[in-house]
């Protein structure tokens, strides 16, 4: 090799090497702690530089020929509160059930942020990822207590030599006082949680998504069975997580929903989605949805 | 690290080491057979059978009492142990069997010249005793790695177990197989070249049975204890939660079935010298049940119920098949009917519900 060879070499080398640290840069904002700085490199964090949290788009899903999901699309913005309605049997839990990898749609993408594409992950991967969801039925750990239903909710590793060796911290025992305040049981983590009432089950199951630390919450009937009271508590609740959180709540009972839009951060217009037949069927402000004929035509029939 | 056991259990296991490890020895072994006090051969080796028993519903309650997963194939893991312990003392038998032959009798009686693949490192007591763990450990592994993974739960896993036990029989009824046919393996002569009829060996089988028992209870208690043990009464109370709380619960499960497994192959080991026999039996889905049994005679998901209902079960048996012997398996029927439907906690439940109800009082 002759030594001008060389020194060309040389020169495209740092000149590759500069665009690439360009190219970085350009990857985390130039270096400065903007907070829409995006990490390129973690695939395991979310990336929400682009404003949505949950792009759910075009998935249909179907058993034995019955379409639950029909080319359902539904985006939900950073710390968005949406509300979810729609009669029996919309697929309300099926959106559910796809969001958090339990079932795998026939055909469409859903993605959590801009990055992490959901159908391609197992169920605990994507609440690792920080999707919490609470089911219809409130589903805890009855044998265990109440403290430690929350205990095995706390964000941490998760595998099996992990919790062979885990001990809680006295920063984990705050946490979890924390919680058992913010959830009003406070003076029942020895309980069996199966002792709990339907109510408070909700509440602890609540509490254990919240010790997740997820970024989207998915709330299937969060209120069913709970008294007013509690009705009430519960979304005093979901407003204060409001955005620090981003919530998707599927309800059927219209005056929690009512709580919800008008409550908490009023500045910002709240959007409700109504799904039937498995699509969108109507969004926007709930009054609007409350007027919209298709709307009424499907919830009190013809 | 706080500590596992109260002042009064670690009391409890001194005075337990103390039976095992003293008085059983000296009641055998000094006493004389005339006096009142003389535990007698036949009680020596029952007790330690019984032992190895308790230590498969020690085992079960891992995987059925706290995780939920019954399994009805545990007797295959149970008859794994106790064939890759009975290969070698069918090597240590040596030239004194039958046939005069440095292979295995029913070797010699079906003409073959050398011992097959399978029996490869069998003169070796160390690799044999790798074997007693490996060889349960590793089925139990790919079986539940396959049927974990595609999540098969409840009565569906204990038919595939129960299955997989009948067809592992059938496979071992075969002389081709090679482990004995139906008559499997008997005749023991030594273990580590010290002769097994005597009274000392049959003593120390039964005093290291005891220690193993004691040994994988104390384990149990640790493991139950730990995170890992909440996660798995987590996943029998609720897996869907679990999953969505982002605990991927095939590790979890299939680690707690393989320790399971492997637990039992100990018990089968052990098992075997004392009662001098391993046949294909011991695979059979009749066999597997009745660990199932014990443990819910005991009283699932208390540790200590399994090895109660160990005793009390096998008790039982060795009384009623002598006083009225037709009338076993109906009583045993009988009795697995009566425990589920009025005690669903087992023996321990019911000695629990009278000593709240005496307290208050």
């Amino acid at each position: 090799m002759t030594p001008d060879l060389l020194e060309d070499g040389t020169k495209r080398r740092e000149a590759y090497l500069a665009k690439q640290a360009a190219n970085q840069m350009s990857g985390t904002s130039g270096g400065q702690s903007a907070s829409y700085g995006r990490v390129v490199s973690s695939s395991d964090e979310v990336d929400v530089a682009h404003g949505g949290i949950l792009y759910v788009d075009d998935i249909t899903v179907s058993f034995d020929g019955f379409r639950a999901l029909n080319k359902l699309t539904l985006n939900i913005a950073v710390g968005e509160l949406r509300c979810i309605i729609g009669p029996n049997g919309a697929g309300k839990t099926t959106m559910m059930d796809v969001i958090t990898g339990k079932t795998k749609p026939d055909s469409g993408r859903a993605f959590f942020g801009s990055n992490i594409d959901l159908l391609r992950l197992r169920e605990s991967e994507i609440a690792s990822r920080g999707v919490g969801r609470k089911f219809q039925k409130p589903t805890v750990f009855e044998q265990l207590s109440v403290f430690e239903n929350l205990e095995l909710a706390l964000k941490m590793d998760r595998r099996v030599r992990a919790s062979l060796m885990h001990k809680l911290s006295s920063a984990d025992f705050d946490r979890i006082a924390e919680m058992l305040k913010l959830i009003h049981l406070r003076d029942s983590g020895a309980r069996t949680a199966g002792d709990l009432s339907h109510g408070q089950k909700q509440w602890l199951e609540i509490g254990m998504l919240l010790m997740q630390d997820p970024k989207l919450l998915l709330l299937d009937e969060p209120v069913a069975g709970m008294t007013d009271e509690e009705t009430e508590r519960t979304a005093e609740l979901f407003l204060s997580l409001e955005g620090s959180h981003s919530l998707v709540v599927v309800e059927h009972d219209m005056k929690f929903i009512g709580e919800l839009v008008n409550g908490g951060q009023r500045e910002k217009k709240k959007i409700v989605t109504v799904l039937h037949e498995g699509s969108v069927l109507a969004e926007g402000a709930l009054a609007d949805v409350q007027a919209n004929e298709r709307v009424v035509e499907v919830y009190l029939g013809r | 690290m706080p500590s596992l056991l109260t002042l009064r259990g670690k009391m409890v296991v001194a005075a337990v080491l103390a039976i095992l490890v003293v008085i059983i020895p000296v009641l055998n072994v000094m006493v004389p057979a005339t006096s009142a006090f003389h535990l007698s051969d036949y009680a020596v080796s029952l007790l330690g059978k019984i032992m190895c028993y308790a230590i498969c519903a020690l085992a079960m309650d891992l995987i059925w009492g706290y995780t939920g997963i019954l399994s009805l194939g545990h007797g295959l893991f149970f008859a794994l142990g106790g064939y890759a312990m009975g290969m070698y003392l069918m090597r240590q038998i040596g030239r004194d069997g039958v046939y005069k032959s440095d292979l295995p009798d029913f070797m010699v009686f079906l003409d073959w010249k050398s011992v097959p693949w399978t029996w490869a490192g069998s003169e070796s007591f160390i690799f044999q005793m790798i074997l007693v763990v490996a060889v349960p450990g590793l089925l139990a592994f790919i079986f539940g790695y396959f049927a974990f993974r595609s999540r098969i739960k409840g009565v569906y896993f204990s038919i595939i177990t129960q299955a997989l036990t009948f067809a592992a029989m059938l496979l071992f009824f075969r002389n081709e197989t090679g482990f004995g046919g139906n008559n499997g393996f008997t005749d023991f002569k030594r273990i580590l070249g010290i002769p097994t009829a005597t009274s000392s060996m049959r003593v120390t089988l039964c005093v290291l049975t005891g220690l193993v028992l004691l040994g994988f209870y104390l384990m149990s208690r640790a493991i139950i204890a730990s995170k890992y043990g909440r996660v798995l009464q987590a996943i029998r109370d609720a897996e869907g939660r679990v999953l969505f709380t982002g605990y991927n619960t095939l590790w979890y499960k299939l680690s707690i079935w393989t320790l399971s497994a492997m637990m039992c192959g100990v018990a089968g080991a052990l098992y075997v010298p004392q009662v001098g026999i391993i046949n294909p039996g011991e695979m059979s889905p009749a066999a597997s049940i009745e660990i199932a049994i014990w443990t819910a005679v005991g009283g699932r998901a208390t540790l200590i119920g399994p090895i109660i209902g160990a005793f009390f079960v096998t008790g039982a048996k060795s009384w009623f098949t002598v006083a009225f012997p037709e009338y076993w398996l109906y009583f045993l029927g009988a009795l697995f009917i009566a425990v589920t439907l009025f005690l669903p906690q087992g023996i321990v439940g019911l000695v629990r519900k009278l000593a709240n109800k005496g307290g208050v009082k």
